[in-house]
């Protein structure tokens, strides 16, 4: 009995800590400007069960909070390639990048080179 | 055995994952471009620690991260040395500078001095400390001097107070803020703008039309709120010395220490003496009061960043004492007697606030937020005949908590305040003594779909021991239809007792009766005043010839449901009594900010305002507010070769002012009558800086250099215990030009 009650505790803080509903993850995502950020973001909101989604246009760092019972990583991360950026590890198809706004093509030098001078570019 | 063996596995289980966090990134050096370039080799380490790693071929590294280490040190042989702090794992993305490349890349890009945002939902702008600096003075009442949606005006002819206006309405209609603390209101609001020395302040935020609901009910036109300078963040040591023509003198010195790593302490001396008599205009009456201030501050901040905990908290004193009337007044022999007529306000003010923060470092978006100050408030002063003497005592508290509705898009603020205001006040021989209460709920949402839409809807519940029990609902929204665009629209109803005699002291420096004509309501006879306001507001940058420009188009509404009229009609009274019919301001305003060159920004505004009252007499005009107003404001910097810091800056503001209606002087016999309106006036200032280093400048400036006066500021001025005197009629500058110089040291 006492070993059960051992075993049942542990599986329940071992779910509990599976299915945390404010689970942390942090992810590389490639972009250049602040309309980037908000379509990046954006496309997090869109998957249910993400809370809170900052991308870093300096850093490139994608900021998530999700809850673990609704969605994961992988779910969140197809939504942002399905945008048409690129995370570490997961490329988005030519197709997706092709919706992203001219001024946006983050694999282009060109469009990069003219973000790096203006960090608050707000179009 | 075995069964004991798996279950002590799964028990420790999680641990071990939580254990294991890792902490990944990549080290690069620093380039223009923020080109990922890694750095191979470099040492990584948990300061203290033997804990550390070497970065890879490509820069990049992975480090164990536990709870205990939170700085992290990142070091590369010709390269500065730099501490993290990490208070969680996460992928770090850190640039190295070079050492011997420092200087070429501290390139400073130039930030506006005044900031509108394109995205918040409300109409507010921030004012750097640097805009401050444009008009090198001295206190907040002097420092919207550069800015076109504030009017100064001039209060009256003895106290030499200026006095601010927003969308056509005095200052009582504002929320005056310290920190988001309302500090200028009841016994302060006639001359709590002038107990605020510039150099303390960092910033201002300026909010026009209904604001948010968290800082309580009783804006109305729209909130100002100063932000203080923090004791981490400013210069160790910072010295102002000014003076000026008029024999100003203003000595303004900050000392900030750190005391420990958390704890940061600053103290903050003002002080400010003007002991010069003038008359130009030789009416026998002194141009400008004789004045010393002394204000002091000592502020502490306590700062702990892992625990997400921030807390400040500040004591205050200002000892203000001023001396007014006519030049062979000398209060010794004169003070309420009719040898002469003189005046003096002592003020005393002690003020304890404090503020803690804390913001869940684990959840973001999870925060409390606690303020609470206490005001101890003595003016004890007579004008001529007439005594007046108020003490308040206040005690504000206020707790905000934030927290999101299923995601971060959705931003929710709750909490609760309390005011306490007790204020006993002598006017005469008359005691009016009161106490106020209210304790009230605010709830406010904020969505924000991250594009074009942004809109702020707020509610708050209030009751008040004499005010009832009542609801404030505000709307703010911003729409960006297109590109550097943003339309806003507002609407709110604000709510407040209106204190008569401290927002009116002017009323004492007359020989006009004074009468209260209602007797029913709870505050003096009077009912609170009630109005709502409605407003739109267009922003839209764009480029012109290259360069940066924007234009704002705004047009607010301020719809009194009721008012406490001040009727000064009759020249012989000055009667207060509830809004009979309408009493509204309409308020127009365009502006232009354009960079047409390199270094050189132009700022035009044209303002119209028809703020009419049902008076007793009729529907009038407001006495003494131009229907319209132009301002321009220039200013140009020369940078050095290397384009780093200026070396000298120049400011220059016009502001033009259409013809304004005094009130009726009709019965008064006929030397002792004014025009139905005064003439059209200019002023002009003009500021130079010349930066000799960071730590050193000098500043020489002029205030109304084309010395436009006033000639016959003082009605009766001849006959100040006879029954026409009156010092309310001022629209302009009495003194003339003004020229003053200063200098500012400061240590980081």
């Amino acid at each position: 009995m006492k070993k059960l009650i051992i075993v049942l505790t542990v599986l329940v803080s071992s779910i509990t800590f599976a299915q945390n509903k404010n689970e942390k993850a942090s992810l590389e995502v490639d972009g250049v400007c602040l309309m980037c950020k908000s379509r990046i973001e954006k496309a997090c909101f869109n998957t249910k069960g993400v809370k809170s989604a900052v991308w870093d246009v300096k850093t490139h760092e994608l900021k998530l909070i999700y809850d673990a019972r609704k969605t994961n990583l992988k779910t969140i991360q197809n939504s942002v390639v399905a945008v048409g950026h690129d995370t570490k590890g997961l490329k988005a198809t030519d197709k997706a990048y092709e919706t992203v706004h001219p001024c946006c093509k983050y694999r282009d030098t060109d469009v990069k080179d003219d973000h790096k001078e203006d960090d608050s570019h707000d179009h | 055995m075995k069964k004991k063996n798996i279950s002590y596995i799964l028990f420790l289980l999680p641990f071990i994952l939580l254990s294991q966090e890792k902490i990944t990134g990549m080290i690069m050096e620093a380039n223009e471009k923020n080109e990922h370039i890694g750095l191979a080799g470099a040492n990584v380490y948990w300061l203290n620690t033997s804990i550390g790693t070497v970065t890879d071929m490509d820069g990049k590294f992975s480090l164990a991260y536990s709870k205990e280490n939170t700085k992290l040190v990142v070091s590369y042989v010709g390269f500065k040395t730099d501490t993290l702090t990490l208070t969680q794992p996460k992928m770090v993305h850190h640039w190295l500078q070079p050492t011997d490349n420092l200087n070429a890349v501290t390139v400073t890009s130039r930030k506006q001095t005044t900031a509108k945002s394109y995205l918040q939902a409300t109409n507010t702008f921030t004012v750097s400390s640097d805009e401050l600096l444009k008009a090198a003075c001295c206190n907040l009442s002097e420092s919207f001097e550069t800015n076109p949606s504030i009017d100064v005006n001039f209060a009256d002819a003895v106290t030499g107070t200026r006095q601010i206006k927003m969308l056509g309405l005095t200052s009582p209609y504002i929320l005056i803020a310290t920190e988001n603390i309302p500090s200028i209101r009841g016994a302060s609001q006639a001359y709590g703008l002038s107990f605020i020395p510039g150099t303390w302040v960092e910033s201002i935020q300026i909010t026009k039309g209904a604001g948010s609901v968290v800082n309580g009910y009783e804006s109305i036109a729209g909130q100002i709120n100063a932000e203080l300078v923090k004791p981490s963040m400013d210069d160790r040591l910072y010295v102002n010395l000014y003076g000026a023509t008029s024999e100003r003198l203003e000595l303004n010195t900050h000392i900030n220490t750190k005391v420990t790593d958390k704890w940061d302490t600053g103290l903050y001396i003002h002080g400010n003496t003007h002991n010069g008599e003038h008359d130009v205009n030789d009416d026998g009456f002194l141009d400008m009061p004789k004045f010393n201030q002394i204000n002091l501050m000592n502020r502490w901040q306590y700062t702990n960043a892992e625990k997400g905990v921030l807390s400040f908290i500040n004591l205050k004193f200002l000892n203000d004492e001023k001396q007014t009337g006519e030049l062979d007044f000398n209060p010794k022999t004169d003070k309420l007697t009719t040898n002469a007529w003189g005046s003096e306000i002592d003020t005393r003010r002690f003020e304890v606030s404090a503020k803690l923060g804390y913001v869940n470092p684990e959840i973001p978006w999870q925060s409390v937020s606690v303020q609470t100050a206490f005001s101890s408030h003595k003016q004890e002063s007579y004008f001529g005949l007439k005594q007046y003497d108020i003490l308040h005592n206040s005690l504000y508290s206020n707790v905000i908590y934030n927290s999101i509705i299923s995601d971060s898009r959705h931003k929710v603020k709750t909490g609760l305040s309390y005011t306490y205001d007790h204020y006993d006040e002598l006017v005469n021989t008359t005691d009016y003594k009161r106490n106020e209460n209210s304790i009230g709920a605010f709830f406010e949402y904020n969505f924000d779909n991250l594009n074009n839409l942004n809109l702020t809807a707020g509610l708050r519940v209030d009751h008040h021991n004499l005010l009832g029990t009542f609801v404030t609902p505000r709307i703010n929204a911003r729409y960006t239809p297109w590109e550097k665009s943003a339309l806003r629209a507002s609407i709110g109803r604000g709510k407040r007792s209106a204190n008569i005699f401290a927002e009116n002291q002017n009323i004492f420096s007359t020989s006009r009766a004074i009468n209260i004509l209602d007797s029913t309501g709870k505050i003096y006879g009077l009912d609170p005043e009630i109005a709502w306001n409605y407003g739109v507001s267009y922003l839209q940058g764009f480029n012109l010839f290259g360069r940066k420009a924007d234009v704002t188009v705004d047009y607010y509404i301020t719809d009194f449901t009721n008012q406490v009229v001040v009727d000064y009609e009759n020249p012989q009274e000055v009667n207060f009594y509830n809004l009979d019919g309408k009493s509204f301001a309409n308020s127009f305003q365009t502006e232009v900010n354009y960079n047409a060159f390199e270094q050189f920004d132009l700022r035009l505004a044209y303002k119209y305002y028809e703020v009419k009252t049902e008076y007793n007499s009729g529907k009038l005009e407001k006495p003494l507010t131009p229907k319209h107003r132009f301002f321009a404001n220039a200013s140009y910097e020369i940078h050095k070769g290397d384009n780093s810091i200026a070396n000298w800056k120049f400011d220059t503001t016009f502001n033009w002012l259409g013809e304004q209606r005094f009130s009726s002087t009709a019965t008064n016999p006929i030397p002792y009558q004014l025009p139905e309106k005064t003439p059209k006036l200019a002023t002009l200032n003009a500021q130079i800086t010349k930066v000799f280093s960071p730590k050193f400048e000098v500043y020489l400036g002029g205030e109304n250099i084309t010395n436009v006066r006033q000639s016959n500021p003082i009605l009766a001025a001849d006959d100040p215990f006879g029954s026409n005197f009156d010092t309310n009629f001022v629209y302009g500058p009495i003194f003339g030009s003004m020229y003053y110089a200063g200098l500012r040291y400061k240590i980081k």
